[in-house]
């Protein structure tokens, strides 16, 4: 469990994280949601007490992260930018972090062959793709098989095979009970891993929901209607307060009451109806909408 | 092994990490090469031209530390490596590797210089020991070698290894404090070649007494053999030497473990 309160850290005069809180429960996947520059980096940096929060506290399993008499063995991370001298062999990096707390030169064998790149890991780190260095990276965190796992945006640079590997394996891990909190800039693929999400824009709380009830509170009640009476359909929707607007060439879309109230006035009129579906907003869509004020460089339109 | 961390584990680490990168080799070959080579080197030039033009030459010549002369420039190539142990974890990123497997912090700090004096020492007290009979063997042509049992010798020819290592816990602690490669080299430099070139600019007796309390002119008294009355005693001088390194080492100490990492 991973438990922040009143998180805040300022770098000079810039806020980075803002009076954060947030609990990360066991036994699921917690995405950690935010545009670049949002404090995501930074909110990691402070639970591995790579940085000292300027205000508030951040506990892992209920102490501050150096006050954890064996970390590896408690918490892996796997870094956003890469941590590795490019002079040194994947093997020997993981020989020398696993040497720190005595685990043995078979884990790390382990390790090698579990993130699947036990051919490559003798060759010099340097010349790894994005793709190695984020297995090779997965492979430091899990090394003291640890309860807790923070990932940082750990799909960065990984082909659709490589992917669907970390996917299935932040799945399979949280389902032994242990804490997986995963950054990620993309909800989207949120979507695919995480149960739960903590979203956050500059710095601060935006959501901290299941993705049902994330995209559930984004939907709002719009329906979309197909009729070939689409004009007299219209004037009926209207005249209720309701408002439509045409889409494409037969299709309307209904904001302000259910599909069933739609079905039933429709009925009632004799008018017929090709389709008739509550809409509800992609995740996306609801991201969007939940971190549009928060985002720092906003492609703005001209003028 | 007991698997949990302890300094033994750590210090393990550091060795690993130390011999696993092919630049910590080479720097101490071409230290090696540098102390025995151009030890040789300079040797050799002073024998080809003995005896002296100059008569007085006759009084000061000290065998022992023409046949270490190549610690003068040696000494540059290792501070660097002292630097370099540092500063390129931190010019990778590897130091916040470590410092997640560590977050105290210190147990890495204390092991990094650790490695480093015992992995300098066991291979430069050979190496001053070699330049020392190569020079010799070269003085002997002509009559003005001398051996390590004659009074001061062996002090000198371990104190140059000595000399070396404390210049490169110099480098590690500039590594510590600056963090970065280039303004750690740059200091190292400056204050162990420019800093007695500035010195020397002075008028005397300021030169002389200014000059004296350098890290470098301190520290190099430790190999000279004939006494020096404008420096200070080989043991005072290589003290005081420690002494510099040993507050920036504590100076680093305290900022490693407070800033953001």
């Amino acid at each position: 469990m991973i438990e922040a309160r009143a998180l805040t850290k300022r770098y000079g005069d810039k806020v980075a994280v803002d009076e954060l809180s947030f609990v990360v429960q066991p036994g699921t996947v917690t995405g950690f949601l935010g545009p670049n520059g949002a404090g995501k980096s930074t909110t990691f940096r402070c639970i591995l007490g790579l940085d000292r929060p300027t205000a508030g506290r951040v506990t892992v399993n209920g102490r501050s992260y150096r006050d954890i008499p064996a970390p590896l063995h408690e918490v892996g991370a796997l870094l956003e930018a890469r941590s590795v001298h490019p002079g040194r062999s994947a093997r020997n990096h993981l020989r020398m972090l696993a040497a720190t707390h005595g685990i043995s030169g078979k884990r790390v064998d382990e390790v090698l062959g579990l993130v699947g790149i036990e051919d490559v890991a003798d060759r010099r780190v340097g010349g790894f793709s994005l793709g190695m260095g984020q297995r090779l990276g997965v492979a430091v965190a899990l090394l003291g098989d640890p309860d807790v796992l923070l990932l940082d945006e750990p799909v960065n640079g990984l082909d659709p095979e490589g992917i669907r590997w970390i996917r299935q394996l932040l799945r399979e891990l949280a389902g032994q009970g242990r804490t997986i909190f995963v950054s990620s800039h993309l909800m989207s693929e949120m979507a695919q891993t995480a149960e739960h999400v903590i979203v956050i824009g500059r710095g601060k709380l935006i959501a901290d929901a299941s993705i049902e009830q994330i995209v559930a509170a984004a939907s709002g009640a719009r329906v979309r209607v197909r009729s070939p009476r689409r004009d007299e359909l219209a004037a009926v929707l209207t005249s209720q307060g309701w408002t439509a607007v045409a889409v494409e060439a037969d299709g309307l879309d209904v904001a302000g009451t259910s599909a069933a109230a739609i079905g039933d006035l429709a009925f009632a009129h004799g008018i017929v109806l090709h389709e008739l579906t509550a809409q509800e907003a992609t995740l996306e869509e609801a991201y969007m909408q939940l971190t549009a004020e928060d985002v720092e460089f906003a492609a703005g339109g001209a003028g | 092994m007991n698997e949990s961390l302890s300094f033994a584990h750590v210090v393990r680490a550091e060795w690993i990490k130390f011999r696993s990168v092919r630049s910590s080799w080479m720097t101490l070959a071409v230290t090696v090469l540098l102390v025995v080579g151009l030890g040789a080197l300079f040797t050799a030039a002073r024998a080809s031209r003995w005896p002296p033009r100059d008569p007085a030459e006759l009084f000061t010549f000290d065998p022992t530390r023409i046949s270490l002369a190549g610690v003068f420039l040696a000494q540059l190539a290792f501070g660097v490596l002292g630097v370099l142990v540092v500063t390129g974890e931190y010019a990778s990123g590897t130091i916040r590797a470590t410092f997640t497997a560590v977050p105290r912090r210190l147990p890495v700090y204390a092991a990094k210089p650790l490695v480093f004096a015992v992995l300098s020492l066991i291979a430069l007290v050979p190496t001053t020991l070699a330049a020392f009979e190569v020079g010799q063997q070269l003085l002997s042509g002509k009559h003005i070698n001398t051996t390590l049992s004659a009074p001061g010798v062996s002090r000198a020819v371990v104190g140059a290894a000595l000399y070396l290592v404390v210049v490169g816990l110099f480098g590690v602690a500039l590594g510590w404090l600056m963090r970065h490669t280039a303004g750690a080299i740059s200091t190292l430099f400056g204050v162990l070649l420019i800093a007695p070139i500035l010195v020397h600019i002075l008028p005397s007796p300021w030169s002389e007494n200014v000059d004296k309390w350098l890290p470098s002119t301190a520290g190099q008294a430790v190999f000279g053999v004939r006494p020096d009355s404008s420096t200070f005693g080989p043991w005072t001088g290589f003290g005081l030497l420690c002494a510099y390194v040993a507050v920036l080492l504590v100076l680093g100490a305290v900022m490693v473990s407070r800033r953001d990492a």
